[in-house]
């Protein structure tokens, strides 16, 4: 994982700290989060301090300090989802796999995430299994979804 | 796209965005046809992917066409458009056969694919399918089949900057140019200053569309009077507000639009540099503007020396990483520089001190989509638009509980209900409660609020807000206090933290919100009357909030309070000494009861009840135990023979 980060630090050679946001971006497409390495890396490439580099990478809503789980659930929770009840689904999800949003499963089995929108309100509520989306969801279409997922 | 050979690009940038010769128009004219797809040789069918249709499995149905043109083995030609605003008849397909109109069939997924194509090619219509046809004069109509031009949907809009919306292909600027885009931005290369592009905006009137409503032409001018050996130019993309997606479906649709708006509006500032700052999570839009932005390079319409006219710009896009408060210029200018996005005192103002000191313009995309048309059809035509103070068309997105999800554009001044009556009306055929305008930041509407006409000055007496043009209906089934409650909790998580009455601010109103939804439902003196103390102060915390916020995150925070508490206060009072929510929504102050009669004692709902509240033996009516019920309403939705019911 290290080299792998040390690769792509190597594509801003002479950068500053207004190339940090995209450097976080991309280690997290690389490597699905923001582990505790990277951000110490970051920190020597830039001559930042660890600390600054947290500050800015948790005031963000895009990057996560964990790693996905095999499922990764999205929650749309729009006004468009909240009107049409993803509260109720948003229950039923953390009761069922056991997980708050934001958390990943113990067995890296599955995360939740709750997004502000998805911007497909016609079809609200939304949720999104590993990005392919279910739409215009009552609660028995979501357990026979997780069921299929906690099966698999 | 195909790559473009050396001849087409000089066919473009010398023939068709500047004058032809007069021995060259018919030619020029002819091209242009073949390239609107007015004479075809071959069938084409359009499919529209957007993120919105995309939920709706339009990826799906493109693979499917896929599969259908490749097994058949026939010459058809598949183009993927944006959004015509149907949102809910996702995912859309249209068909143009040689000689015929272009039809558009509605809600076709996957495994309808084939039986539809099949139909048109033997000039047989699916007719549940099928949503209208295009009009053109040179084309042969379908028969019976309703033009887009006769349907209210489309007659009651005035669609300017949707115009090419689901008709061209967003992924070829070919298709693009041919519809008219970046004439004129070679147009104002050539015959105007910067100066002289700066005062036909301001004289149009336009009015920025982020919400603010500040005139574009006038902050403009500041920046260009600015002098400095940098200037920038920033397009705000990132509409970050739940329940609004126009701004995301035009860029998706007609991404040129937006780069031509961006080119001409940087040569107005004097910007040599101008960035896009969109979000992360916006894939297709990413897709669609880095696709766009490169084509433009390659025809020279972005780079060194633009068209031989001595001016020069490069764009690049910023993928923001999520902060509802980058919404705001100087937040947004701070997570720019790679900082945390947080709003700076103003002054000093962006058009004196912006991004990395340099005086910048800031500008939100559907204020910059307006330029090209106002260049090209004047300011005078601009200005006819709209009402006195409000010119110009508005976008919405209307959602929630109503009929068809649509986007539209209307001209500034039409009223609330007309917009609401466009997305087809309440669903159900229930009553309708509120409109709620802005998102976050915006404030509710009552039915008989609804002849309002939607333009700046009017809605500000009103203490509604247009917002950047999210609107969410609601009907008798949402109650106001758990959508305050939403948005308010909202606002706190999106709060930068940096002035007090904000940060705090929003954390005790939500906390008050909270209180009066909460638990226990009986009423002892010392729990009413904290709820009371509760309601006073939420209005006198609101009204410092909004004149003490350092921002226009904080500022405008409380507006959803505000309108809730002027015009539903009755429903606040239910709340708070009724504790009872005629909507059922806050679940706290439901409480649950099973009709004996009804039940079969199938414990269903036992089974299912989270606090394990529901007791009884088996083919015998079950019981609801009122203590640890927490009112989820779980078993109402399992139960088969309605047994469930709630006071």
């Amino acid at each position: 994982m290290e080299a792998k980060i040390l690769n792509l630090l190597e594509r801003y050679s002479h950068a500053s700290i207004e190339s940090l946001i995209p450097i976080l971006q991309d280690i997290q497409d690389e490597i699905g989060f923001l582990s505790e390495e990277a951000i110490v890396q970051v920190g020597k490439h830039l001559q930042m301090p660890t600390s600054k580099i947290y500050g800015l990478a948790t005031f963000y809503n895009q990057f996560r300090f964990h790693p996905k789980g095999k499922y990764h659930i999205q929650l749309c929770h729009g006004t468009s989802c909240h009107v049409m009840g993803a509260v109720n689904l948003l229950e039923i999800i953390e009761k069922k796999l056991k997980i708050k949003a934001g958390q990943t499963s113990r067995d890296g089995s599955y995360s939740l995430e709750i997004v502000p929108c998805m911007g497909a309100c016609a079809f609200s509520p939304i949720i999104s299994v590993n990005g392919e989306f279910h739409g215009n969801l009552n609660q028995q279409e979501l357990e026979n979804i997780l069921d299929e997922l906690v099966n698999d | 796209m195909v790559k473009l050979s050396s001849d087409d690009i000089s066919f473009f940038t010398s023939k068709v965005l500047y004058k032809p010769s007069d021995d060259e128009v018919k030619l020029v004219e002819e091209k242009i046809a073949v390239l609107k797809r007015e004479k075809i040789v071959k069938p084409i069918v359009f499919i529209g992917v957007t993120s919105s249709s995309v939920v709706a499995g339009a990826l799906k149905t493109l693979e499917a066409a896929k599969e259908y043109i490749d097994s058949s083995e026939l010459d058809i030609e598949l183009v993927e458009v944006g959004s015509i605003g149907l949102c809910s008849f996702d995912p859309i397909m249209d068909v143009q056969l040689p000689g015929k109109s272009r039809i558009s069939f509605q809600k076709v997924t996957a495994d309808l694919v084939p039986s539809i194509l099949d139909g048109v090619l033997n000039s047989y219509l699916l007719e549940e399918h099928v949503l209208g046809q295009y009009r053109n004069q040179f084309l042969q109509p379908w028969p019976n089949v309703p033009y887009f031009d006769e349907l209210s949907f489309f007659s009651s809009q005035y669609r300017v900057l949707m115009a090419n919306c689901g008709v061209i292909s967003p992924n070829s600027i070919v298709d693009a140019i041919a519809y008219g885009a970046y004439k004129a931005f070679a147009n104002v290369l050539r015959n105007h200053t910067h100066d002289e592009v700066c005062k036909i905006v301001e004289e149009s009137g336009l009015r920025g569309r982020g919400g603010g409503g500040y005139p574009t032409g006038i902050k403009w001018k500041k920046t260009l009077e600015e002098p400095a050996d940098q200037k920038y130019f920033i397009c705000n993309a990132d509409e970050s507000d739940p329940g609004a997606f126009m701004d995301r479906l035009l860029m998706e649709s007609d991404p040129h639009l937006l780069i031509e708006g961006i080119a001409i509006s940087a040569y107005a500032v004097g910007a040599s540099k101008a960035f896009i700052y969109t979000r992360n999570r916006y894939e297709f839009t990413v897709l669609r503007l880095e696709q766009a932005i490169s084509q433009a390079y390659e025809l020279g319409l972005l780079g060194h020396n633009i068209l031989d006219s001595g001016y020069s710009l490069d764009i690049s896009i910023r993928k923001g990483p999520g902060a509802y408060v980058c919404g705001e210029e100087t937040a947004l200018i701070q997570s720019l520089e790679g900082k945390r996005g947080m709003p700076t005192l103003k002054p000093p103002y962006p058009s004196t001190n912006g991004l990395f000191g340099k005086p910048t313009a800031i500008n939100n995309i559907e204020t910059i989509a307006n330029i090209p048309l106002i260049l090209n059809n004047g300011s005078e035509w601009y200005s006819g638009i709209g009402t006195e103070k409000s010119k110009g068309t508005k976008l919405f997105s209307v959602s929630g509980k109503v009929n068809s999800v649509c986007m539209v554009e209307v001209p500034l001044g039409v009223s609330i209900a007309k917009v609401v009556e466009l997305a087809g009306g309440v669903a159900k055929g229930r009553k309708l409660k509120a409109v709620q305008m802005g998102g976050p930041s915006g404030g509710c509407a009552t039915p008989e609020l609804l002849n309002t006409p939607i333009d700046f000055e009017t809605l500000k007496e009103l203490g509604l807000s247009m917002g950047s043009g999210g609107i969410s209906v609601y009907d008798d089934t949402v109650c106001m206090i758990d959508m305050v409650k939403y948005f308010m909790h909202f606002i706190q998580k999106e709060s930068c933290g940096k002035c007090i009455p904000c940060r705090e601010g929003s954390r005790r109103m939500l906390e008050i919100l909270d209180n009066i939804t909460r638990r226990p439902v009986t009423d002892d003196g010392h729990n009413t009357l904290e709820r009371f103390k509760g309601v006073i102060h939420l209005e006198s915390l609101a009204e410092v909030m909004r004149d003490t916020s350092l921002c226009g995150l904080g500022q405008t925070a409380p507006n959803p309070i505000l309108s809730t508490l002027k015009y539903f206060r009755e429903e606040f009072e239910e709340h708070i000494f009724d504790r009872k929510c005629t909507a059922a929504v806050c679940r706290n102050l439901r409480t649950f009861y099973i009709d004996v009669d009804k039940c079969t004692g199938c414990a269903a709902c036992a089974k299912k009840c989270p606090t394990n509240a529901i007791i009884g033996t088996p083919r015998s009516p079950y019981f609801i135990v009122e203590e640890k019920c927490i009112g989820c309403g779980i078993c109402e939705d399992v139960c088969k023979f309605s047994a469930v019911f709630f006071k």
